[in-house]
């Protein structure tokens, strides 16, 4: 019998990879758990163990050939006694399983990009500001932190692996470069202590960037944060402030599970004396994080993994800045309103425009922005002229941010409304791992687009 | 110490191979788009948790991080169920919602895979606490990796632990990284296993390549802890070939440095002092070999043709 060596993925996006080294040769012996080759990936060259035994039958590439497709064979070992069976797949079946093969990598992909396609808005078409080149979510963060840092040197960050592996999710690439080892600062896994630690140096003046890996991790910490960083400057009646921002990855990455996918964004707006922030484009990322920073006030910063990918066009000004509580007007529409932040932005652009297509709808939509203080104004005017509201976000449906929304409408635009006002949410169950399940649990284009037909008595 | 049998010599062997096999499969279904999400391979640390399996009683429990694979293999626990779980599948031990980070199974005492750093630490503590209230001879075996030995709750634990002398032994699996940081840059003082002095919990280090050390170790300490004396901290020397996760390059340490350790593997030595004892032939051994391929080659074939779990699974299990 003989087995095929597949290209492997060696990190959770990479689609095909060069051949750099072989590591055996035809007639080898090799083992489950020998080295056969070095692959090079989109992140780094990583050596690859055999997961079966036999004789090396073939090799499939020569060294040094690039782009090959994850899961194509790279090499045939087996029984070199039955080297007739080698090639004994017809061909017709071995282009059936290459071609599921090149399902599953679409599936995979498409199920990736189903999540991070960005349509430019038109509004930001207008800034004549505007870079000409596009640049990824993970470096209009990183370009704005650098930014501030080379202008005040009270700014500095930390977490854990910010420094030297330049960030988990390389946010912070090159900031130790520049800024050397006092200003961005590895921490040990001392949530709770590195966080108490960085609101100490806030209230004695300095204006700490924490980086939580996730902000699953920020629950360790979730004490400092409200009962110190929030609470002080009210406590010390006006003479303490906590110029500090929170920052990092918050919801669901891809099938990480419970305890790694959360969205805490109606927890930290429950809290008063914190701002809370959710960007959605590399464009408001960088406008909202220089405010964010600059704010003498302790700033929730809320990011999302899928969307660090995500490219677009910035404003380049150093000292271009969104003000903190304003909701942007993403998309203006007059027969329903659409509320939301952070990545379903961008499923709620998708489902604004099959609204417009398959049922002539014209969604308005109103990205946040910033969470807390919410920007009850614009929310109403909206409201007011489409008499029709659903509220789309990933955290759990009780007490969420939509929550809110839907009181302060019913009380302040009872009038206008023309039905109930309706929230997408995620599952009210914790995260499951399955990839079925997990697709289930968040909120899809399909569910906003059910929710308007709600609102808008459509069958 | 009980002397070992010839058995003990190939269980430890078939032990440590299973779970060697059983991670360079998993590695090969995550390359293949089967398994997602993080995945903590386990390679060249099995001699820590084979090691202590070797002193465990049916009725220990056992609580670690979300490196587990290993520890279940080594709890007894079904390859194919495990396999079934990272691939996210309905015959997994989580029936498909927790993942290679957070497997469980109650009925052979093992209570998880937790994904938050220094989380199982307190709750480790609290099942030896059962352990003592239901005035069981047992103990509770509690793993911690060496970055988690700087969050705050494992010192909480072991003050309790100490004060109320629960029968918990503390395994700190030193395998010199937390994620990409090493241990002199995460830890003032190098020493972990010293960490319980002022609680007045003894401790101390082993060498985590060489399986035999773990036994003794591990014999030593649970002896005092099931005594009732109170917890006990072993520090296991180790090192873990891979990346901290399948996603991880690993550029944080050089070439030669796992050379180094791979000179001292783990299965080597036991398999040498086998054949060097002539407690089994080569081709014993290598029957062993092929037996434990095809197992795991099983495993995996049923973890990726079990069905994924039903769409009605996701409000299952939220409340009893
Ligand atoms: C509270 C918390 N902070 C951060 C993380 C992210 N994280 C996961 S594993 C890890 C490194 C842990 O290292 P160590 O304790 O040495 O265990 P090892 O992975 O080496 O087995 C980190 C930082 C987490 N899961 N939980
Ligand atoms: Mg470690």
């Amino acid at each position: 019998m003989s087995t095929e060596i597949l290209m492997p993925a060696l990190s959770p996006t990479m689609t095909e990879g060069n051949l750099s080294k072989w590591l055996i040769k035809k007639g080898d012996n090799v083992k489950a758990g020998d080295l056969i080759a070095e692959i090079e990936t989109d992140k780094a060259t990583m050596e690859v163990e055999a997961v079966d035994e036999g004789v090396v039958l073939d090799l499939l590439f020569d060294e040094g050939e690039a782009n090959i497709p994850v899961n194509k064979a790279i090499a045939i070992i087996g029984d070199p006694n039955e080297k007739v069976e080698v090639k004994k797949e017809s061909p017709e079946e071995k282009v059936i399983e290459e071609k599921k093969i090149e399902k599953n990598i679409e599936k995979k992909i498409e199920s990736k990009k189903d999540q991070i396609i960005d349509t430019p808005s038109p509004k930001i078409e207008k800034d004549i500001n505007l870079s000409s080149e596009e640049i990824t979510m993970r470096q209009a963060l990183r370009d704005t932190m650098a930014e501030e840092m080379r202008k005040d040197n009270k700014v500095f960050i930390l977490g854990e692996e910010v420094a030297e592996y330049q960030g988990a999710y390389k946010v912070t690439q090159d900031l130790l470069q520049e800024f050397g080892k006092e200003r961005v600062i590895d921490t040990p896994i001392s949530e709770h202590g590195f966080t108490g630690l960085a609101v100490g140096a806030a209230f004695k003046g300095l204006r700490p960037i924490l980086e939580f890996m996730t902000f699953n991790f920020s629950m360790q910490a979730i004490d400092q944060i409200i009962n110190s960083a929030a609470k002080t400057l009210y406590m010390s009646g006006g003479q303490i402030n906590c110029p500090i921002v929170f920052r990092g990855p918050n919801g669901a990455a891809a099938q990480v599970a419970a305890q790694h996918s959360q969205d805490f964004s109606s927890w930290y707006s429950q809290v008063p004396g914190l701002k809370v922030i959710a960007p959605s484009t590399p464009y408001n990322a960088k406008g909202l994080l220089r405010s964010a920073i600059t704010d003498p006030n302790p700033v929730i910063f809320l990011e999302n993994e899928i969307l660090y990918g995500l490219k677009g066009r910035v404003n380049n000004d150093i000292n271009f800045s969104i003000p903190i509580g304003k909701a942007n007007i993403e998309k203006e529409g007059k027969d329903l309103t659409i509320v939301t932040y952070s990545i379903m932005l961008q499923k709620s652009k998708e489902a604004a425009s099959r609204l417009k297509d398959q049922y002539n709808i014209d969604a308005e939509i109103i990205d946040l922005q910033t969470l807390r203080p919410l920007d009850k104004e614009t929310i109403l005017n909206s409201v007011k002229k489409t008499n029709r509201l659903i509220t789309v976000e990933e955290s759990w449906p009780f007490g969420s941010v939509g929550s809110e929304i839907a009181n302060i409408v019913q009380r302040d635009a009872f009038d206008y409304l023309d039905s109930p006002v309706i929230k997408v949410n995620s599952a009210d169950v914790p995260m499951p791992y399955s990839l079925s399940l997990e697709k289930l649990y968040l909120p899809q284009v399909n569910d906003i687009i059910d929710a308007a037909k709600k609102v808008s008595y459509i069958k | 110490m009980k002397k070992l049998q010839k058995a003990d010599y190939i269980k430890m062997y078939s032990y440590m191979l299973k779970i060697r096999r059983f991670e360079e499969r998993a590695a090969q279904l995550y390359g293949m788009g089967k398994i997602g999400g993080f995945c903590h391979l386990y390679i060249g640390q099995e001699a820590v948790v084979v090691g202590i399996l070797m002193t465990i009683d049916k009725n220990d429990s056992v609580v670690t991080t979300y490196r587990d694979h290993g520890h279940m293999i080594a709890r007894g626990l079904d390859p194919k169920r495990i396999m079934a779980e990272l691939t996210g599948r309905e015959d997994g031990y989580s029936a498909g919602k927790g993942g290679s980070m957070h497997m469980f199974s109650k009925e052979n005492n093992f209570y998880g895979g937790h994904g938050i750093v220094g989380a199982q630490v307190p709750i480790g503590t609290g099942i030896a606490f059962t352990h003592k209230y239901n005035g069981e001879k047992n103990i509770c075996r509690t793993y911690i990796g060496d970055g988690a030995m700087n969050n705050g709750q494992v010192f909480e634990a072991f003050n309790l632990a100490a004060l109320w002398k629960l029968p918990v032994l503390y395994i700190i699996e030193n395998n010199k990284y937390g994620m990409g940081t090493s241990v002199d840059r995460a830890a003032a003082g190098l020493d972990l296993y010293k960490r319980g002095e002022a609680f007045g919990i003894p401790g101390e280090k082993v060498d985590g390549m060489n399986v035999f050390s773990v036994i003794e170790a591990a014999d030593k300490a649970g002896k005092y802890v099931r005594e009732g004396n109170g917890p006990y901290i072993i520090e296991v020397q180790t090192y873990r070939y891979r990346g901290h996760s399948m996603s991880d390059p690993a550029k944080y340490r050089t070439k030669e440095e796992l050379d180094n350790y791979k000179q001292t593997d783990p299965i080597e030595i036991v398999k040498a002092e086998i054949l060097k004892k002539k407690i089994a032939t080569n081709d014993e051994i290598e029957k062993i070999n092929k037996d434990t391929l095809e197992e795991i080659k099983i495993a995996a074939e049923f973890a990726t043709n079990s069905p994924f779990p039903n769409d009605s699974e996701l409000y299952t299990d939220v409340y009893l």
